[in-house]
């Protein structure tokens, strides 16, 4: 355990990329198994303690130290873990105790109940100095927070044992922590494991954003971009999974989806609520979006949201691994695998004929389906890839809204940003001549800006809630958002999809901010 | 008569000399001579009357008088006495052993104006030892680097480097030209800091392997480029909290504080049980928390110019 928090405490520190890559290739390849394989899965975040929530860091915290006094550090430090880790200190200790390993931690989380997991936490806390709590706690609640992305951490390991990532990224998505065959293969003891008999995800191919450019739709084929949840279909026959984007099974969230694949392969789409519920309801969108987190629904929900697939592309037909074959081609085997499915729940997403690039930009400036996000671009000619790669496939947004509103209150970030102001709440004139809040962002701003934003908020508090500041209504933000909904929830009966701030308006007085009416002409 | 004026005043009396207590242009000033010669060199010429620890003088009936805070050279917290009611203001202090100034020494009061700098509990500064050997190891381990330490030129520069020495480490030490005068007025107050090299104008080759100590605006401007592969370093108590240290660029951070931590202000106050505490600047509210736990008589003390200017 000392030498995983010491990995996490070099690469808090680190800026550099590869000499993160370096600190974890070193470890990797010096510290032995499980413990390593642990450590991979906990920086690539496919570790997961099911006994261990950040409600029993609360509880556990809440059992040893004054509230009043937990919450006012838990204000300044920004992180919950990092605060009861440095607060233990004021604890009485044990002395005489050898700290545990890694995998023991592991073990004995894991196998503990959940009623015994916050008490078992303390006792692991107690064996370890201040930097070994801050490690367990983040391994306990998931979600190291070093800077480290999933593909980092492969990265790190393929160039710890000399093996490219793209072989590591292949097999990846079928191994389980702690990864043993996986270090077999590394040292040369075994061959690449080999999946092939179970459904796995494989890596998403990814579009750039097109800004300005243009492409000629003699080499790229013109699709619409849907507003659902991005999915991918991996079946055997016998066994069937679903994966979001970010390669979590999401097969127990969507079973009608899993039970009505009847084909063999591996297909990619777009998860999508059939009829007028989709996208023109934010709540529809909500619930696909909460369906996501569940291990199981109910028949009811499944009900009240009838759920589809609309396919983008084939991975594989059968055994057939089709990644390699151009875009047109794999697009004419969808359309035949696509063809023996059922359609009540698996369509095609259409092609979008257009006579040239001009055309285009006119069907896309003309959509006003609430379900279409923008258009995709795909080069006819590309292959599937993983990532996102130059020059292959192109996402073309439809143009944002904005608004310019006031700022009315504003809460600390977390992490990086603790000591900063960096969520802002902001509102629109009402008819009665009141500000009231039509949204909140914590993003779209350059690092120079949210500095003074942070000032600004400082400067010009008027009263205080907790965490939360209120402000001086006097600063214009210029919102940008995907679109408006009508909302019961909020007083101003509206609530925005993705509102980020574009810019400040500091030359803008407060009074010429736009009306709540204005934003509710937008609803569409 | 003013304690640690913020604004120029006719009659001050100065606990030690970072620039958020110790303010030009007052009419008379009591400090102790090391913090009189501070105040000479920082602003010039300044009337003064040096007052050594243990000493005082009476006025209007009031006794006050000077005692080591352990803070920086020549701080001192300041003891009013009258009428048999005695009342301590601790200035900034420390507990721990610092070979740059003088121990603090409790002293018994039935009111303590404490600082709470570090009044929260998650700040536990540990041992220095350690810390220097956290410095040492790194310079150790980038021999074609060199490590920049960010410290203050009052108080943490001089600490970090004398620390060093007792460490066993003799090599030349570099630093920026800002803190050459106030380290010549330690060594002639008999702090001794061995070798010193101004580390402005040499050639990069030169830094190599070697520990450059800069104060912390330094760090991340452009005096830092003449820096060989630098590891940024940081002595300071706000280094205890992760995500502070990330925020200021810092690779290598190192809890060394010149104030009390949270265990330090308990226990003294603890220690000398005042019947009332007033708590200043810092973390006035956790503090307060505190004492009302233990059930001692607390109330907070606003104080105006009190922040962000002397960084623990």
């Amino acid at each position: 355990m000392e030498r995983f928090a010491s990995l996490i405490d070099g690469l808090v520190y680190t800026r550099s990329r590869d000499t993160k890559v370096r600190l974890i290739a070193d470890y990797l390849r010096d510290t032995p198994n499980p413990d390593r394989g642990w450590a991979l899965a906990a920086l690539a975040g496919t570790l997961s303690i099911a006994t261990v929530k950040s409600t029993a860091i609360r509880a556990m915290a809440d059992d040893r130290f004054d509230p009043a006094l937990f919450r006012m550090s838990r204000d300044y430090v920004g992180d919950t873990a990092e605060t009861v880790a440095l607060m233990w200190d004021q604890l009485p200790h044990l002395s005489g105790t050898s700290p545990p390993t890694l995998g023991e931690v592991i073990d004995l989380l894991n196998n503990a109940s959940r009623a015994r997991a916050p008490s078992l936490l303390a006792e692991l806390m107690d064996r370890l100095d201040a930097d070994g709590r801050y490690a367990l706690l983040k391994l306990a609640s998931g979600g190291m927070r070093v800077g480290i992305s999933a593909r980092l951490a492969k990265t790190a390991f393929a160039q710890g044992f000399n093996l490219s990532v793209d072989d590591v990224e292949e097999v990846w998505h079928a191994l389980r922590p702690p990864y043993a065959e996986l270090f077999a293969w590394g040292e040369g003891k075994t061959e690449r494991p080999d999946p092939s008999e179970t459904a796995f995800f494989r890596p998403f191919m990814l579009a750039h954003p097109l800004d300005d450019g243009t492409v000629d739709l003699a080499d790229y084929a013109a699709e619409w971009k849907w507003d659902g949840i991005r999915i991918q279909i991996a079946s055997t026959g016998s066994e069937t999974r679903l994966f979001s984007r970010g390669g979590d099974e999401v097969s127990g969230a969507f079973p009608e989806i899993a039970a009505a694949f009847k084909g063999i392969g591996v297909v990619d789409g777009e998860l999508l609520v059939r009829g007028e519920v989709q996208g023109g309801e934010a709540a529809s969108f909500n619930a696909l979006q909460q369906r996501l987190g569940r291990k199981t629904v109910t028949a009811a929900m499944q009900a009240e949201y009838p759920v589809f697939v609309r396919l983008y592309d084939i991975l594989f037909d059968g055994a057939d691994d089709l990644r390699a074959q151009p875009w047109h081609q794999r697009r004419s085997r969808l359309e035949a695998f696509a063809a023996t499915l059922d359609p009540a729940r698996f369509d095609l997403s259409a092609i979008i004929e257009a006579r040239d690039f001009d055309h285009l930009a006119a069907i896309r400036g003309g959509s006003r389906d609430a379900a279409i996000e923008g258009v995709m671009l795909k080069r006819r000619n590309a292959p599937y890839l993983a990532g996102r790669k130059v020059g292959l496939w192109y996402k073309w947004k439809r143009e944002p809204l904005v608004a310019d509103c006031v700022m009315m209150y504003a809460q600390r970030g977390s992490g990086k940003r603790s000591s900063y102001y960096s969520d802002y709440t902001f509102g629109c004139w009402g008819a009665d001549g009141s500000l009231l809040p039509v949204g909140k962002a914590y993003s779209g701003f350059s690092d120079e800006e949210l500095k003074w934003l942070d000032r600004f908020v400082r400067n010009n508090t008027i009263a205080r809630f907790g965490p939360v500041r209120e402000v001086e209504k006097s600063l214009v933000l210029e919102v940008a958002f995907d679109a408006v909904h009508e909302s019961k929830r909020h007083k101003s009966g509206i609530a925005m999809r993705f509102p980020r701030i574009s810019r400040l308006r500091r030359d803008k007085p407060a009074e010429e901010a736009d009306r709540v009416e204005t934003l509710k002409s937008m609803i569409g | 008569m003013w304690i640690d004026p913020s604004r120029p005043a006719d009659r001050a009396l100065v606990t030690h000399g970072h620039a958020d207590h110790a303010r030009s242009g007052h009419g008379k000033v009591w400090a102790t001579p090391q913090t009189l010669a501070i105040m000479e060199l920082r602003y010039g010429t300044e009337m003064g009357t040096p007052i050594a620890y243990g000493d005082g003088f009476e006025e209007r009936g009031v006794k006050v008088s000077f005692h080591p805070a352990g803070h920086v050279l020549g701080s001192a917290q300041i003891l009013l006495e009258h009428a048999g009611e005695r009342v301590v203001v601790t200035g900034d202090y420390k507990r721990r052993a610092d070979p740059t100034c003088a121990l603090f020494e409790p002293v018994p009061c039935d009111v303590l104006i404490t600082e709470a700098t570090f009044g929260l509990p998650v700040f536990t500064h540990p041992p220095i030892e350690g810390e220097i050997a956290k410095l040492l190891a790194a310079l150790e381990a980038n021999p074609d680097g060199c490590i920049a330490v960010g410290a203050y030129a009052l108080g943490k520069a001089q600490r970090v480097i004398a620390e060093l020495r007792l460490a066993g480490y003799h090599e030349p030490i570099y630093i920026h030209g800002a803190m050459q005068k106030m380290c010549e007025l330690y060594e002639a107050h008999g702090v001794l800091l061995g070798e010193l090299v101004m580390a402005t104008g040499l050639a990069k080759g030169e830094l190599k392997g070697k520990i450059v100590i800069a104060p912390p605006s330094a760090l991340n401007d452009r005096w830092a480029r003449r820096l060989p592969d630098p590891v940024t370093a940081m002595a300071s108590g706000w280094m205890r909290v992760r995500q502070r240290a990330r925020q200021k660029n810092v690779e290598l951070p190192l809890v060394i504080s010149d104030h009390a931590d949270w265990n330090e202000l308990t226990e003294t106050l603890l220690e000398l049980r005042p019947s009332e505490t007033w708590i200043t600047h810092g973390r006035t509210d956790a503090l307060g928390r505190w004492c009302e736990l233990h059930q001692l008589k607390a109330r907070a003390l606003d104080l105006v110019g009190r922040e962000d200017e002397d960084e623990g």
